[in-house]
């Protein structure tokens, strides 16, 4: 496969993962606005702290967190490059650049998708009172994109680039969400263990489409087990111990190489999902949450830029000597 | 109910004829259509707008500051053909594609039609897209112009002409195969009752066209595409996908030891055969344009060590100019002892004095053309134009005669189009599509572009034209 394509999967299955989640933060966060006690007002502001974007949103907007500027730079801001319009149209730019290694419903699902988005923007649907078909709406496009994968797509090298692409960004994103309930701030300490607080934690499980799955499991809505499920579990796809074994096996498929590694990037993922497999809930608590989290994406930062020099780089034709 | 308001006109309807009876390739058509309301018509031209819309077969316009991705609007009544009719065009194109081979490889090598004065030599050998680099050369098996799309038009009388010969990478066969497949499904039962013939297997043929020019015992073959921003870009991957192969930017590929390889995850991997939709002088910046970033370093030295088979040929420009088109019925006759089949429109090359004279006489009633502008930029249409842009172009032709040819105006044929009137009659004209490998072989098909606008002679997709479904019948 040519390393052009292959980096083209690799961020054309980031990127719809990327969309999909921003789609599912502003769901969620919207729905919890609507079941707060009186008197709360509704944060904006842990949603964009998490999505690392703070910054930015800050120099846009003047720390302002309302609704309206929060939904907007989340999801129609050009000028956020992690936005769902930003991130939907490069995944279709991708698409487009490998349009001929992919499904033709995969190419037209996303191209609709990407008229979709554009089209909500051009009618301000950040202003409308509610919202919250549009982003069902991109949500369920998105796994629709999944879904034809999983039943057209050839398991060859295309599709394990896709995957891991998808796979690192689900993880590093379910960090994320995760480390929102770090920066909800409950109006004291005492608040901890309130309905208030057990709010926050049903509505990080439901934005990961774990709630049922997490209640069947556990019963009890309770902080370290939902830190068990979203992080330790072996067997939850949204879970980031899920995601980095299929990060890990994805690699493996590539290069065709079994147990051990044989490049930089099989390294660094084998430590990192060794870490986690052979962690338990006290390891995480005694780091911290926040810092074992910021630590984690670190780490998935620089094996996505081992992958890159492994697999993706290529030598300029033009340095060439003849 | 649907034709009743359809006028009969002084020209030729592809439909309908002067008396307004339907044409025999049509009759059965017609018989089929009317069972459709007026509704379920504009329904159906809806549908097939998202259809091209979701399927992404847009196309990038030049010219156009915000770079807008544009649909080519497709009508929904197809043009149809009968088998005698394009019996006529597949010889007369087979025929030309012949004697335009063996020119080019004359005008490389021997250069006997430019001795024998058939030809005026210092209109080739001043021509830009006479490539020096390629004198000597010898292209895998001898073939220079492998893909080519002729534009040919009707006049009042129904007689075919050729207008253009398209031998640098014509786009449009894309449109070709997807307008097929979406008008298919908007009259599934319609279509399966005519007996069209069909044109699916065009990537295939050529896939086996590009495999057969491959110089070694391998045949793996590549689309080199200038990128997403080309405006047939779609075009581009269309093509790839439906032959399997890879799609290839420059970057991807790298020249070593006169062989070229593409960078894949797996490391280096050779590459016979590349069906090249970047112009000659962007193919390779050490033997062309230094300044080219599309290109590949190398790739030109490749191709002359006979290790690598290119579509079309470099060089091959030099035969698809419109100077030079005015001398191909008498280049048939060198090359073939042959009258052609399909005419020339008559043409007037202002580098001749005598036509230079006529052409500044009558501009009026001509159309001008720059003999190396594409889509319908830089033209004249006399009878259209004011008297200031006459002039404007009198004395562009005069200060450069070798840049103009001119013709006279032609009323192309038309065929009826759905506008918001109902049925109305715009005018096309006809791209097939010929493929030059072991055998020459025209795709039963072809591109028919609508000029939308009433009246209007222009077809080009930058100018405002649509494009149909092209049926040939089987009988």
């Amino acid at each position: 496969m040519l390393s052009r394509v292959a980096d083209s999967l690799f961020w054309l299955g980031r990127y719809t993962e990327r969309a999909e989640n921003y789609a599912r933060f502003i769901d969620v966060n919207f729905n919890l606005s609507l079941d707060l006690p009186p008197g709360i007002k509704e944060q904006w502001e842990p949603l964009v702290s998490a999505t690392g974007d703070k910054n930015h949103f800050n120099e846009l907007f003047n720390t302002n967190y309302s609704r309206e500027n929060a939904i907007f730079f989340l999801a129609f801001d050009r000028r956020n490059s992690n936005a769902i319009i930003s991130t939907v149209r490069y995944a279709r730019e991708n698409a487009r650049i490998v349009r001929e290694n992919i499904p033709r419903e995969t190419w037209e699902v996303l191209n609709d998708l990407y008229y979709y988005v554009e089209e909500a923007c051009k009618k301000k649907i950040w202003k409308k009172e509610d919202p919250k078909d549009c982003f069902k709406k991109i949500k369920s496009q998105l796994q629709l994109l999944n879904g034809i994968a999983i039943d057209n797509v050839p398991r060859t090298q295309g599709w394990h680039f896709s995957k891991l692409g998808q796979y690192l960004e689900r993880a590093d994103k379910t960090s994320r969400i995760l480390d929102v309930k770090y920066h909800f701030l409950l109006p004291s300490v005492d608040d901890v263990g309130s309905p208030l607080d057990f709010l926050h934690w049903i509505a990080l499980l439901k934005s990961v489409s774990g709630f049922n799955a997490y209640r069947r499991m556990y019963g009890k809505i309770q902080p370290s087990s939902i830190v068990n499920y979203l992080v330790l579990n072996r067997y939850f796809p949204r879970s980031i111990l899920f995601c980095l074994i299929n990060v890990e096996s994805c690699l493996h498929e590539i290069s065709g190489s079994g147990p051990g590694y044989s490049n930089q990037a099989e390294k660094a993922i084998g430590n990192l999902r060794a870490d986690i497999e052979f962690a338990d809930v006290n390891d995480i608590f005694e780091i911290g949450l926040h810092e074992y989290l910021d630590e984690l994406q670190q780490r998935l930062n620089s094996i996505s830029d081992y992958i890159y020099d492994q697999y993706f780089k290529i030598q300029s034709n033009f340095t060439q000597e003849f | 109910m649907l034709f009743k308001k359809y006028p009969t006109q002084k020209h030729f309807d592809e439909m309908f004829d002067n008396e307004h009876n339907c044409r025999p390739s049509y009759s059965g058509f017609k018989k089929g259509l009317e069972k459709f309301s007026d509704k379920k018509l504009l329904q159906l031209q809806y549908s097939t707008d998202k259809a091209q819309k979701s399927m992404g077969m847009t196309f990038n316009v030049y010219h156009d500051s915000e770079g807008i991705e544009k649909i080519l609007h497709l009508d929904l009544v197809p043009r149809i053909i009968s088998n005698s009719e394009w019996h006529i065009i597949e010889q007369g194109l087979q025929q030309r594609i012949e004697a335009i081979n063996l020119f080019i490889n004359d005008i490389y090598h021997d250069q006997k039609v430019l001795k024998d004065k058939i030809v005026p030599a210092e209109m080739i050998l001043s021509s830009s897209d006479f490539l020096e680099p390629c004198i000597g050369l010898d292209p895998p098996k001898g073939i220079w112009c492998h893909i080519t799309g002729s534009d040919i038009v009707r006049d009042d009388n129904g007689q075919f002409y050729i207008l253009e010969d398209n031998l640098r990478c014509p786009s449009g066969v894309s449109y070709l195969l997807e307008n097929r497949e979406i008008i298919k499904q908007a009259f599934p039962k319609l279509f399966a009752s005519l007996g069209v013939r069909p044109v699916a297997e065009y990537p295939s043929m050529l896939l086996n066209m590009l495999q057969y020019m491959s110089p070694g015992e391998n045949s793996t073959v590549a689309v080199l595409t200038p990128g997403i921003y080309n405006s047939a870009y779609f075009e581009h991957s269309y093509l790839a996908q439906q032959m399997g192969t890879e799609l290839v930017t420059g970057q991807d590929l790298i020249v070593d030891n006169k062989k070229v390889y593409m960078q894949t995850t797996k490391g280096l991997e050779r590459v016979d055969s590349i069906y090249r939709r970047i112009d000659d002088k962007f193919l390779d910046p050490l033997a062309f344009n230094p300044e080219s970033m599309l290109g590949v370093p190398g790739l030109f030295e490749a191709y002359k060590a006979g290790n690598l088979a290119l579509a079309n040929a470099p060089g091959t420009g030099v035969a698809d100019d419109k100077a030079v088109y005015a001398y191909i019925p008498r280049i048939i006759k060198y090359y073939l002892d042959q009258d052609p089949i399909i005419e020339n429109v008559p043409t007037y090359i202002c580098s001749e004095k005598d036509d230079l004279t006529y052409v500044l006489e009558n501009i009026a009633d001509l159309v001008v053309k720059e003999t190396n502008a594409a889509g319908g930029y830089g033209m004249l249409i006399g009878p259209k134009a004011t008297k200031a842009e006459h002039e404007k172009f009198k004395k562009l032709v005069k200060d450069n005669p070798r840049n103009y040819i001119a013709q006279p105006t032609l009323s192309l044929s038309t065929v009826p189009t759905l506008t918001d009137e109902g049925f109305a009659p715009r005018h096309v004209d006809l791209r097939p599509y010929v493929l030059y490998g072991e055998t020459i072989e025209v795709v039963p098909g072809a591109l028919t572009r609508v000029a939308l606008v009433k009246d209007s002679l222009v077809v080009n997709s930058s100018q405002g034209g649509g494009s149909k479904d092209t049926w040939v019948l089987f009988d």
